[in-house]
């Protein structure tokens, strides 16, 4: 693994940001620096030099606000009551953990997580196939097409999904009457799992583009002759998918499962227009939003968020540790 | 090298040009402009244009002793009071002049965030103040903030549907009674179901019809305060939300119902009786003028005091409007209060009322002929003003209107035993610090 250390001395500056521990930074690390040559220094100081500033800037931005939200987390501190700041430790974090409104609402994010990136992953390789397969004169409108909803802002088309299936105002109910279980009197935003529904939907049909692009890139590097190849041995359709296509795009579809989850997990908008949280469709973000904005208790709401912060991580380390995702690899398919 | 030099002589004498002008830009700024003119900064709530106008004449009226700028808060309650806390908590000098929601009054004077009323205003503009706009604006017995208008729910019929109902609509109805007219005639009974702030108003105006407050002492810390859901009041309003719930008297969109919905069901073929606030009134004028609705609907529209919970005992309407206040961290604040004995004249009120639907909170201002042409209900919007009760004035009245929503909405989810049991041990428990919200 330290071998590629040497190998890539043109961007030494990346290996801290895209794979912690697997760079530079063990204790092999010294040895391999003594051995650098003036001009791989140079090329390792001009390199700090560039990406420097907006190292700085995501620290400044990310780094320091997320501290900060953990040195609140530790207090009881209502900012309507800057007098009553009490150093509580974890206080706040174990009123969360033994709610069950935190384990309701991580399960509404999880079930909302994997129904809509499962879905978005079968139509957006669906879509790709199609982008990809396209007769040459008819790509360019055919991408923008598919890009629009990608390009509606989430609050507007969340604005849309409501008005179209509202009681008094959506036509929805009136057009699929035929369907059973749907009539004139259907109140989608009264019960979870219809106001879920919609918000899934909602979701899926602005972000499956964007899952689409991503598989796009993936399959457009899967080499023709492997296909060919196998369309000559015999292979069927499902065959060279199943065998060539799929395997060699690996790498982008876990690329896609995982930037589309993380995405998905910190849902906010959908839920916020439509329901504003209420029977049932809380999810983690609208808690927190609760906590820190609405009832301006920036201790437990920043409490909230560090877990909600955790949980990305969690996700993340699942993904790359035991699925193995690399993200340098996305656009070559390994 | 040298070029380098070179720069950085030439830059110099420019960034003494910059530094003189931002230093003359501050001291500037420091002395206020040119003419003298101190500018007050009035954060208002989104309206039909009504608060601007009333500055644009205060300013006059001053003649050149502060000019008012209006600065637009977000549309919905919850967002402005978040906006204002935040600007408050950080001693933002920019709030000069607020309009505020009554049920945040205190949670913003307990830290001390509003600036204290001077006696002399405190007096002028206290006289003839309905008495519930006047509870609303003080907060542990001291006038904190300056009502402004006053607004209230009362109850809107379709004349038809009453008469066919067979009910004497001169005299007050009970929820009974139009329940059972809803229930008879297959029409919609028009309240607020939906999980949102509506809904406290609601369970609110039911409980202290009973004759009950929901929070028993206002003033409590919050871990000592007490709530009387559990009351036969309490009880009692449980029963109403849940019977009309239940037995979908409120609609197929009940549970999403606001108070536009409401206002929409109402005009449509189902609408027979609805609680809501007056701007129903002027909605429905212009829609009909527009032509979206058939001019016989204004005929057929009646209205009365708020539905008593029990025969005979005058009901406790729901309160509303806006107050104004004063921030601590403001540099004016003797002017900005100045300017605030002009904004709540009665002469600005009744103005505003005609023009914005803003009902006012001077009964002074009702004497204006003004009013009675434009809203013929004027008399029974200040009985109801006059009977009116506020929601609980608390500081913690964020946690105890969102866990009234939490637990009484859906309506047809309501249990008439065991919701106040459960609204109580959620309240009491976020409360304490031992539940999320």
């Amino acid at each position: 693994m330290t071998s590629a250390i040497p190998a890539r001395p043109v961007s030494p500056d990346l290996e801290p940001d895209t794979s912690p521990g697997v760079g530079p930074g063990g204790p092999s690390d010294k040895k391999a620096t003594a051995q650098y040559s003036d001009r791989v220094r140079a090329e390792r100081r001009l390199g700090w030099m560039l990406a420097g500033p907006a190292f700085i800037v995501m620290l400044a931005v990310t780094l320091y606000p997320i501290l900060q939200a953990i040195y609140e987390s530790l207090f009881q501190f209502r900012l309507t009551a800057p007098g009553e700041r009490e150093f509580i430790g974890l206080g706040n974090y174990a009123v969360i953990l033994t709610d069950n409104v935190w384990w309701k609402d991580l399960g509404v994010t999880l079930l909302i997580t994997v129904i809509t990136v499962a879905i978005e992953l079968v139509l957006g390789f669906a879509l790709a196939l199609v982008m990809h397969k396209a007769l040459k004169a008819v790509r360019g409108p055919l991408r923008t097409a598919i890009l629009v909803p990608y390009g509606i802002i989430t609050v507007v088309s969340a604005f849309a999904w409501f008005y179209a299936f509202d009681i008094n105002s959506g036509y929805v109910n009136s057009w699929f009457a035929w369907l059973p279980g749907i009539d004139s009197d259907l109140n989608w935003f009264a019960q979870g799992p219809t106001a879920l529904f919609v918000i899934m939907a909602s979701e899926i049909w602005k972000t499956t583009p964007f899952i689409s692009l991503l598989l796009l890139a993936g399959l457009a590097q899967v080499p023709d002759e492997l296909t060919e190849a196998a369309k000559v041995d015999g292979a069927t359709w499902w065959e060279q998918m199943r065998k060539v296509i799929i395997p060699n795009m690996k790498a982008a579809i876990m690329v896609a499962v995982l930037f589309r989850a993380l995405d998905a997990f910190r849902i906010f908008d959908n839920v916020f227009i439509m329901t504003n949280g209420a029977y049932g469709t809380e999810v983690l973000s609208l808690l927190a939003y609760r906590q820190s904005i609405s009832r301006l208790e920036i201790g437990l709401g920043s409490a909230v968020s560090v877990l909600l912060f955790l949980c990305v991580l969690i996700i993340c380390f699942i993904a790359i540790k035991l699925f193995k995702v690399d993200l340098a690899g996305a656009q070559g398919g390994k | 090298m040298p070029t380098r030099k070179q720069n950085s002589t030439r830059n110099r004498p420019r960034a003494g040009t910059v530094a003189s002008v931002l230093a003359g830009t501050l001291l500037l700024s420091g002395c206020g402009p040119a003419d003298g003119t101190e500018t007050l900064t009035w954060y208002i709530n989104p309206d039909a244009g009504g608060q601007a106008a009333i500055a644009e004449r205060c300013t006059e009226e001053a003649g050149g002793a502060y000019r008012i700028e209006t600065s637009l808060l977000p549309s919905d309650a919850a967002s402005q009071r978040e906006q204002l806390a935040r600007r408050l908590a950080a001693g933002d000098a920019s709030l000069d002049i607020m309009s505020l929601d009554p049920p945040f009054i205190p949670e913003l004077a307990e830290p001390g965030f509003l600036a204290p009323v001077p006696e002399d205003v405190a007096q002028s503009t206290t006289e003839n103040i309905v008495e519930g706009a006047l509870a609303g604006a003080t907060w542990k017995d001291e006038l904190v903030t300056i009502p402004f208008w006053a607004n209230t729910q009362i109850l809107w019929y379709r004349k038809s549907v009453a008469e066919a109902a067979g009910l004497d609509m001169s005299k007050p109805v009970t929820w009974d009674q139009l329940m059972d007219a809803a229930a008879e005639q297959d029409k919609y009974l028009g309240v607020q179901g939906a999980q949102a702030e509506s809904m406290t108003v609601w369970v609110n105006a039911l409980v202290e019809s009973g004759g009950e407050s929901i929070i028993v002492d206002p003033e409590a810390p919050s871990d000592e305060i007490e709530l009387a859901l559990q009351s036969p009041a309490g009880l009692e309003a449980a029963r109403i939300v849940s019977t009309i719930g239940k037995d979908g008297l409120g609609g197929p969109g009940l549970a999403t119902q606001n108070e536009n919905t409401s206002m929409i069901n109402f005009q449509g073929d189902n609408g027979s009786f609805m609680v809501n606030w007056p701007f129903v009134w002027p909605a429905t004028n212009g829609a009909v003028e527009a032509g979206t609705l058939d001019a016989g609907l204004i005929e057929d529209i009646g209205w009365g005091l708020y539905p008593q919970v029990t025969e005979g005992e005058d009901s406790a309407p729901p309160l509303g409007g806006i107050n104004l206040a004063v921030g601590a961290a403001s540099d004016n604040p003797e002017l900005a209060y100045e300017a605030i004995e002009c904004i709540v004249s009665p002469e600005n009120q009744a103005e505003y009322f005609v023009t914005n639907g803003n009902p006012p909170a001077n009964t002074e201002a009702y004497e204006d002929p003004k009013i009675e042409e434009a809203f013929p209900m004027a008399d029974t919007i200040r009985q109801s003003l006059e009977q009116s009760a506020p929601r609980p004035q608390t500081p913690f009245y964020n946690e105890v209107s969102t866990g009234i929503q939490q637990t009484w909405a859906p309506p047809a989810q309501v249990d008439p035993e065991g919701t106040p049991e459960e609204s109580t041990e959620f309240i009491i428990s976020v409360l304490r610090g031992e539940q999320l919200l």
